[in-house]
């Protein structure tokens, strides 16, 4: 057993290397978080990964359109807009990705016939976009004060052809990587909610890519914790 | 959503206190609200805030043919967004009266100002040229989005550098910002719109409205200025009428203003310049001030992934080998096959499923044909086929296979059921689709 976990710290160390000072191997990128920044929706939250940012506005429970509105729950609407041009299929697809996401954590029976609108905003794009919507999605959930199940956090992580792991890959990673998996975990069993991949991987691989993602959200979990608890303090 | 309506309590009273000269923010008649830029990690990406409104700004470059009639002039687009974050009423991918007129008036503003060198933009004359587009996305809505925008748009033609071109003979050579130093835009000045509220038929004058004033004013002036005092664009909507001494006053006030904005641009754009020369930190995540409560920053955090091989490894141990039973089609009726219990059909309606060889199909076929001559021979159902339909009822008609009656049982079409996300809350979601239904 010793020998593998020697080769693995050696790898990760040289993927380091490689790819400059920026991000070494196995460790996430700085986070940052701005909650309640925008005056106009019920709940905004804006989430920094390196250079990555994306920020999200809630509006809701709120009045629903008549054709949306679904009589045991309420209608979660989530809407992703890129930095430049229009929104297409990929904004369409994450958009449903997350959409399924929240819906599953959000405790939308408590608020039936009522509309739940997330904005997403794209400010800009470097690396693990969607783990970074998802982020910035459950902030500004919990800053709107809707009722949920569970939090919610996004980990990406990509394979590079020799098949080292980077969790929270920049850009340059993710385009460079063999296979980049999106997993969405859950705060209470650490369960996995949406996964997308991309690329060619083994299962051995993706439950590897799956633990090392659980690991990381304990991190992004304890990263929530903590800027919730300085925001509720009185000092 | 619908925008919540001003009561004509609220409408009194803000009219009230104009007349008494005082304002709900507690600005004087002539105080402009606060503005803050911030620049993100990529050139030309900013964020403007004016008071509460904010506006995210993006120019992007890209080699174009240019115009027949204008053979050597670069193409400036610009192109305003009301996200539906700013406020609830706006929706998206809709052309409001509103959104049109702020497009114009900031095409008016900043193209026909010519404030940017077009024709430094010319790559080869008549056969390429650069596209500039500016993205401007309305994060917050209070009050005077022309005036933000404009700001946003200017700050970000600025800041933005478009990648090096070289032309030797036909060939056309682009460097990435690693070979080459990219280059910035040539600006020959810096229009910016001041917004003027007038209430009471012009009896009363507001310098930037905000959300709220916005709702009860009479009429609004926006004029467009640089530095130098010259006067860019200048539009009156509302339907007031408006004296003469009225115009030359607010043009005054706003030379005044756009002197400060300008000031405030430039020190912004400094300051970030000298920041990236010395290799420091910037970025959004800088911009984000440390003291408020609201926000928190974590640092780098390393991982332990050491023993993930391990986990990895006892899982799949753990794991049952997949059943073998999922592939074989199952065939409900003549006509009606299924293969697996398939997944929430993500493509909306059903098109036209992509027909397969037999060969792909393979060693199944023998038990289709079996089944198929089972149930021409009985017509109704038959007892070994109704124990399984119960168990897999609760997929979707979607993951039905139709055949065609008179068609060759050989021939059969089978729909690719992709390996998608497997989200656990699938089944869920399908019922309650149905439920819908």
């Amino acid at each position: 057993m010793e020998e593998p976990m020697q080769t693995e710290s050696k790898l990760c160390a040289e993927a380091g290397a490689d790819s400059g000072s920026l991000v070494p191997g196995c460790s996430l990128r700085h986070f940052a978080c701005e909650q309640n920044l925008l005056s106009r929706p019920d709940g905004s939250a804006s989430f920094l990964q390196g250079d990555t940012s994306v920020l999200a506005g809630v509006y809701g429970p709120a009045e629903v359109k008549v054709s949306k509105e679904i009589f045991n729950k309420a209608t979660l609407e989530v809407i992703l807009r890129p930095k430049i041009g229009l929104p297409g299929v990929a904004e369409k697809s994450r958009e449903r990705l997350i959409r399924n996401t929240c819906e599953a954590v959000v405790l939308g029976a408590l608020h039936p016939r009522t509309s739940i609108t997330m904005v997403l905003q794209v400010v800009s794009d470097a690396g693990s976009l969607l783990a970074c919507c998802l982020n910035a999605a459950c902030m500004a959930l919990v800053d709107a004060g809707l009722p949920m199940r569970a939090l919610f956090c996004g980990v990406t992580c990509a394979l590079d052809s020799e098949g080292t792991l980077t969790l929270d890959p920049t850009a340059k990673q993710e385009k460079e990587a063999r296979a980049v998996l999106t997993f969405a975990l859950d705060s209470v069993e650490r369960k996995l909610l949406m996964s997308t991949t991309k690329g060619l991987y083994s299962d051995a691989e993706l439950q590897q890519c799956l633990a090392a993602a659980q690991a990381a959200a304990q991190h992004v979990f304890r990263f929530y914790r903590e800027s919730l608890q300085r925001r509720y303090s009185k000092s | 959503m619908k925008e919540t309506p001003l009561s004509n309590c609220e409408r009194r009273f803000l009219l009230r206190a104009i007349e008494e000269k005082k304002r709900l923010d507690g600005r004087q008649t002539y105080d402009y609200r606060r503005v803050r830029v911030a620049f993100g990690a990529d050139y030309g990406c900013c964020v403007v805030e004016l008071g509460r409104t904010r506006v995210l700004g993006q120019v992007s470059c890209e080699l174009v043919p240019p115009k027949p009639n204008r053979a050597t002039e670069g193409i400036l687009y610009f192109n305003l967004e009301l996200s539906q974050m700013a406020a609830p009423a706006f929706e998206p991918g809709r052309q409001s009266d509103l959104l049109v007129k702020l497009n114009r008036l900031l095409e008016r503003c900043l193209r026909n100002s010519k404030c940017i060198d077009t024709e430094s933009l010319c790559v080869v004359a008549g056969e390429k040229v650069w596209q500039i587009r500016v993205d401007l996305h309305l994060l917050n809505h209070d009050g005077n989005i022309i005036d933000a925008a404009s700001i946003a748009a200017i700050v970000a033609l600025s800041h933005f550098r478009r990648p090096d071109v070289s032309v030797q003979g036909d060939e056309v050579t682009l460097y990435t910002h690693e070979e080459r130093d990219p280059v910035p835009l040539s600006i020959h000045h810096m229009p910016i719109c001041v917004s003027f509220a007038f209430f009471q038929q012009g009896t009363y004058l507001l310098v930037d409205p905000n959300e709220r004033e916005e709702r009860v004013m009479d009429g609004l002036l926006v004029i467009a200025m640089n530095k130098h005092r010259e006067i860019c664009t200048i539009q009156s909507s509302g339907g007031i009428m408006l004296l003469k001494d009225q115009v030359l006053r607010c043009s005054k006030i706003a030379g005044v203003k756009v002197a400060e904005i300008t000031e405030l641009i430039q020190k912004a754009l400094e300051n970030d310049q000298k920041v990236r020369k010395e290799g420091g930190k910037f970025g959004f995540a800088e911009s984000i001030a440390n003291q408020k409560i609201t926000a928190f920053k974590m640092e780098k955090a390393p991982v332990d992934t050491s023993n993930v091989e391990e986990k990895a490894e006892e899982i799949i141990a753990e794991a049952e080998p997949p059943s073998e039973v999922v592939s074989k089609p199952v065939l409900w009726t003549p006509g009606t096959a299924q293969i697996g219990e398939g997944i929430e059909n993500s493509w909306g309606e059903l098109e036209e499923s992509e027909k397969e060889d037999e060969d792909e199909v393979g060693s199944d076929e023998a038990i289709i044909l079996d089944n198929i001559k089972m149930n021409t021979g009985v017509e109704v159902f038959t007892s070994g086929n109704q124990d399984a339909p119960i168990v897999l009822s609760d997929s979707e008609e979607e993951e039905m296979i139709v055949l065609e009656p008179d068609k060759n049982p050989k021939k059969i079409r089978t729909q690719i059921i992709s390996a998608k996300e497997e989200k656990a809350p699938s089944r869920k979601t399908v019922k309650k689709r149905k439920k819908n239904c």
